[in-house]
């Protein structure tokens, strides 16, 4: 029975094809919205944990400021110095490494190359911490660490761009007013979290930094990496605890420096999607309600235009649950299909995006499976009441409707 | 006999398909049925007993607005009576319920209507084969029972056929076949013929009187013109919700 009434609803549907389409078109449309935010959505949040992963995981950043401001300048409160730095390395035993960073962007001058690029003062431990290898050439010696001496290690798009793709090592570089020897290339990385390009940078020695660009001999940053990801909430209580000593801030002072761990980042990044994609979502819903409406009032009709119908059918036999249920899986169906051409186009128009958008195209089933039967949902609940109106109808009069 | 509820599931009600049963096929017993209330209260059926046996071939008559119609929704079971009881198959109709209704429609009662009633953009195989599909029939009896009442009422080669594509005549033998493939206990017409010419209205009476000879087909058919009566071999004549007479005109043979 349930066969023949899918099989009666389908040949309902084809009779009236092109005002079953137009039925639809609110649900067609909601459910592409769904599948292009969500499918945009989860691939941002996927592209984000990659990120995260490149960076390191288990990576800290100590960073002054209390504030927990995400890219917040460091306000009034002290910068860090490099005995900062060593008294980390050396208290802390739950690290793999510690690295200064400093980070300013300057104008560089290669040949008639000319550029603000980001340059940022660090030491070699960068490469562990920040799980960032040398391709060519190599990292800094202790002697250039200790002299400051003037040599940088290039990202991959400088190389690219300033040096047309050519070995640089050995050549010089202008960073502002300073000469530089280039002795290595990083491992390219790519598009940062939030646009930008990471591989546009130029690794200095910290020493060099701070005497020769900055002038000053503060630290801005500190990023840290616990042994293992399981450790990154003792190294981080650690880290908190000795940096308070060395500042003197007692059990209720006031914090002026900050540990982040990286899954806070990711966390924040993804709230902030959340938020976007709830938004979204929202608008979706709404088309999906204005598609039920359509459904409601068209089925509506269809039950008014058929009243005859239904008469003839319940002379012949059919219960009252029969005639609702004929017209329940026909509303169901038709927003079913709704659904349908909704994912398919969702998807294609996901795909399209993607791309431009410069965001992985990630296919979800789970999603996918949960437009389909929203939208087959919305049929149910907003057929119900027209269906319910077709079978509570007095089979005389239905008889006699024109 | 008690009445056992009908059961909504697949089978026949039970305690109607008791074959045992030989008594009337149905029995009015002082029938009202009352439109309105009060000054313009109108008495459609007033007070009207009467029987149908199985074989019966019956003609019910009567002016404009006497009640025969209303006498056949009754006898269709689609409306119940204000009071007295109808009896189908000894069961008492206004015990049961809307669906227990529909039920006793699908498994025992054939409806031909004035206006054909066919489903529209249906062709006349799918028309046939709804009144099976709501009795559960799979679906290769189903078109071989379909196949065979086109061919007893002469349509072989119409099965695809939609109403808009068939004559008036032809409809109405769509809609017979519809009415009779089930093998219902009681097949009720009203007007049948009324939309068509004598010529049409003659073959589809020769039809009907052919199912009531060779099956024992138990046919109630409303009529306004003397000649299609004629078909009949009981006649009812109404008047003002009551039955002015009754009168046997089967022809000695
Ligand atoms: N639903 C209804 N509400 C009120 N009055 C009704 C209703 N149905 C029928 N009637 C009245 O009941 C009476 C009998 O109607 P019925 O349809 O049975 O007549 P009929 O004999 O079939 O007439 P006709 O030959 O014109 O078809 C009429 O007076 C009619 O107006
Ligand atoms: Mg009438």
């Amino acid at each position: 029975m349930f066969a023949n009434t899918l099989l009666m609803c389908l040949r309902e549907i084809r009779r009236n094809l092109l005002r079953s389409g137009l039925t639809v078109l609110g649900i067609i449309i909601g459910v592409a919205a769904v599948i292009v935010i969500v499918t945009l959505g989860a691939g941002t949040t996927k592209q984000v944990q990659e990120e995260i992963g490149k960076m390191g995981s288990n990576m800290l950043v100590l960073s002054p400021g209390g504030e927990r401001r995400m890219g917040g300048a460091a306000t009034t409160s002290a910068p860090f110095e490099l005995a900062d730095l060593t008294a980390i390395r050396r208290e802390v035993n739950t690290l793999s490494g510690a690295t200064p960073v400093n980070m300013r962007p300057m104008q560089v001058i290669v040949g008639n190359e000319n550029r603000r690029v980001n340059i940022m003062g660090t030491d070699n431990d960068f490469s562990t911490v920040r799980n960032w290898k040398v391709t060519e050439g190599r990292l800094f010696m202790p002697s250039e660490m200790k002299s400051g001496k003037a040599v940088c290690i290039i990202g991959e798009t400088i190389k690219k761009d300033m040096f047309a793709g050519q070995t640089p090592l050995g050549a010089t570089l202008r960073i502002g007013k300073v000469t530089c020897n280039v002795i290595g290339v990083l491992e390219p990385k790519g598009q940062a979290m939030f646009g930008g390009d990471q591989d546009e940078i130029i690794a200095v020695p910290i020493a060099m930094f701070q005497r020769r660009l900055s002038g000053k001999t503060s630290v801005d940053s500190i990023y840290i990496s616990a042994n293992s990801e399981d450790e990154i909430v003792e190294a981080k209580a650690e880290v908190e605890k000795l940096m308070k000593e060395r500042r003197n801030i007692g059990e209720d002072g006031q914090v002026d420096f900050n540990v982040r761990d990286m899954k806070e980042v990711s966390n924040m990044v993804q709230s902030t999607t959340g938020v976007l994609t709830g938004f979204l979502s929202a608008i979706a819903a709404v088309s999906l309600l204005v598609g039920g409406i359509g459904i409601m009032n068209i089925m509506l009709v269809s039950v008014t235009e058929r009243t005859r119908e239904i008469g003839i059918r319940m002379a012949i036999g059919a219960t009252e649950r029969e005639v609702l249920l004929q017209f329940l899986v026909e509303a169901a169906m038709l927003s079913a299909f709704g659904g349908l051409a909704g994912i398919t186009l969702g998807l294609l128009g996901a795909a399209g995006l993607a791309p431009v958008l410069n965001v992985p195209f990630t296919l979800q089933f789970s999603t996918v499976f949960t437009a389909f039967a929203f939208s087959a949902m919305v049929g149910v609940v907003f057929g119900y009441m027209p269906a319910r109106r077709a079978a509570r109808l007095d089979p005389i009069e239905a008889l006699r409707h024109e | 006999m008690t009445t056992q509820p009908l059961s909504s599931t697949a089978g026949p009600p039970c305690d109607i398909s008791n074959m045992s049963y030989a008594g009337p096929v149905v029995a009015f017993d002082n029938v009202y049925k009352i439109y309105g209330k009060g000054e313009s209260e109108v008495r459609a059926l007033d007070g009207v007993t009467l029987q149908i046996n199985a074989g019966d071939f019956v003609a019910v008559m009567g002016p404009s607005g006497s009640g025969k119609s209303t006498c056949m929704n009754i006898l269709g079971c689609l409306d119940v009576p204000t009071s007295g009881r109808h009896l189908f198959k000894g069961v008492n109709v206004s015990d049961l319920d809307r669906d227990q209704r529909a039920l006793l429609r699908r498994h025992f009662l054939g409806f031909v209507f004035q206006g054909f009633n066919l489903l529209a953009r249906t062709t006349a195989l799918e028309n046939l084969e709804l009144p099976l599909i709501y009795r559960r029939i799979d679906k290769k009896t189903r078109r071989e029972m379909a196949m065979e009442a086109l061919r007893v009422v002469g349509l072989t080669g119409r099965e695809h056929h939609t109403p808009s594509e068939l004559s008036g005549g032809q409809q109405q033998r769509v809609a017979i076949a519809r009415a009779i493939v089930t093998q219902p206990s009681l097949l009720l017409a009203d007007e049948p013929t009324g939309n068509l010419d004598s010529a049409r209205s003659h073959e589809i009476m020769e039809l009907l009187t052919k199912f009531n000879r060779e099956q024992g087909l138990t046919v109630v058919l409303v009529t306004h013109e003397e000649d299609i009566a004629a078909f009949a071999h009981r006649r009812i004549e109404f008047r003002d919700g009551k039955i002015l007479r009754q009168t046997d005109t089967r022809k000695p043979r």
